[in-house]
């Protein structure tokens, strides 16, 4: 883990607010992945 | 046991709550991050925390939800920007409100009042609601898929076309054509940041309909840029929380995994459940969130540990019953169609 106690609280807001943005763009991009390749699986198995 | 230095209880915990949040998130487009703080609060934590973490976590969900409604088209950027600076100015002043609550040691109980009220009002009005139409009018409800169709202009109160007919200059256009008074936006936006600092809400389920009603926003319109403008007021209040340590990301981290999930999957439901069939168990959640609040903040005031239990309860059933009629009813409704649609051996 990264240690941010020694800058100012204004450095240690903004990382945990990047922190917090990084994390939404992975999931969008990370989820969004996994969907385009569940749903034709899903279809398959409905259909089956 | 450990994770990431969350006991791993807690971690499945935020994950599956978030999940559960994200479902209604999705299926209902408002309403989900309605439940994070009072839950933080009920498990205890400090209000700075529950209120600064809840906002991370709105920030979080706004920021997903609007990277799908910009690649839409559904985002008025002017409008948004000018949302931001009178939001931005509420939630700075709902901000000091909790900070000067916390020295008095008010802080939680007046956040805690405020949220029985708000979720107590909302949660009769949607349940009313469902019962008069008995689920067969699926407007009002806050789906934004729904929202999207539109909404009879007939409608709109007598009220608000009044409001809406004040012109105070200076005037504005805004997305097809209509114009509006800059200080109408401006004060629309200052209430609902007002609201987003004081309760660490995205303040949405206010903003997106005193969008429509107060300032004649075409409603597509006024969903995604009311996402876009929580994206920076999330933002910029999770980082004035950050600055005094309100936004704990052990709690944020697993809440955001949990949710994003749920939302892909409340946002897939939504095209194949009938929102009429849900909406009468998201207002019973919306009140059982209101008692559980009820609840704890007896439990404080009487000293009474066993009512936190009862209220950390009520909240999670009620997420649970509501996300879990979601996905019930979603995977009935696709086996139906899928034997419908099954080929006969006639």
């Amino acid at each position: 883990m990264i240690d941010l106690t020694a800058y100012s609280p204004a450095v240690q807001a903004g990382a945990l607010v990047g922190a917090v943005l990084l994390e939404a763009f992975v999931l969008y991009v990370g989820y969004g992945a996994l969907e385009r390749v569940a749903t034709p699986v899903l279809e398959r198995v409905k259909r089956a | 046991m450990e994770l990431f230095g969350i006991a791993l209880a807690t971690l499945v915990l935020f994950v599956g709550f978030g999940f559960m949040v994200g479902v209604l998130f999705g299926f209902f487009g408002m309403g989900g991050s309605f439940l994070v703080t009072p839950a933080l609060l009920v498990m205890g934590y400090p209000a700075r925390v529950a209120v600064g973490s809840g906002m991370a976590f709105v920030f979080g969900t706004a920021v997903i939800a609007t990277l799908k409604h910009h690649d839409l088209g559904q985002v008025d950027y002017k409008l948004g920007g000018l949302m931001i600076v009178g939001t931005s100015v509420g939630i700075e002043v709902g901000r000091i409100g909790v900070f000067y609550l916390e020295e008095l040691g008010l802080a939680s109980g007046v956040i805690g009042v405020t949220y029985v009220v708000l979720l107590g009002a909302i949660g009769v009005f949607v349940t009313r609601n469902a019962l008069k139409n008995d689920g067969s009018d699926s407007s009002g409800g806050g789906n934004h898929e729904a929202a999207d169709e539109g909404i009879d202009p007939d409608a709109i109160p007598d009220i608000a076309k009044k409001i809406q007919s004040y012109r105070v200059p200076p005037m504005m256009t805004i997305a097809g054509g209509i114009q509006v008074s800059l200080w109408m936006v401006l004060g629309v936006a200052f209430a609902t940041g007002l609201l987003s600092g004081f309760l660490g809400v995205g303040g949405g389920f206010i903003r997106m309909p005193a969008m429509f009603y107060l300032i004649g926003v075409p409603v597509p319109v006024a969903v995604g840029t009311d996402l876009f403008e929580i994206v920076f007021s999330g933002g910029i209040g999770s980082f004035l929380y950050g600055l005094e340590g309100g936004v704990d990301l052990s709690i944020v981290a697993p809440l955001l995994a949990g949710s994003a999930l749920g939302a892909r999957i409340g946002s897939a439901a939504t095209g194949i459940v009938d929102e009429g069939d849900i909406k009468i168990y998201f207002g019973l959640m919306l009140l059982g969130g209101s008692i559980a609040v009820a609840f704890q903040q007896a439990g404080d005031y009487l000293g009474i540990e066993v009512f936190n239990t009862v209220g950390f309860a009520l909240i999670l059933l009620s997420a649970f019953m509501v996300s879990g009629a979601v996905i019930y009813s979603t995977i009935t409704t696709m086996r139906s169609q899928a034997s419908a649609s099954a080929p006969s051996a006639d």
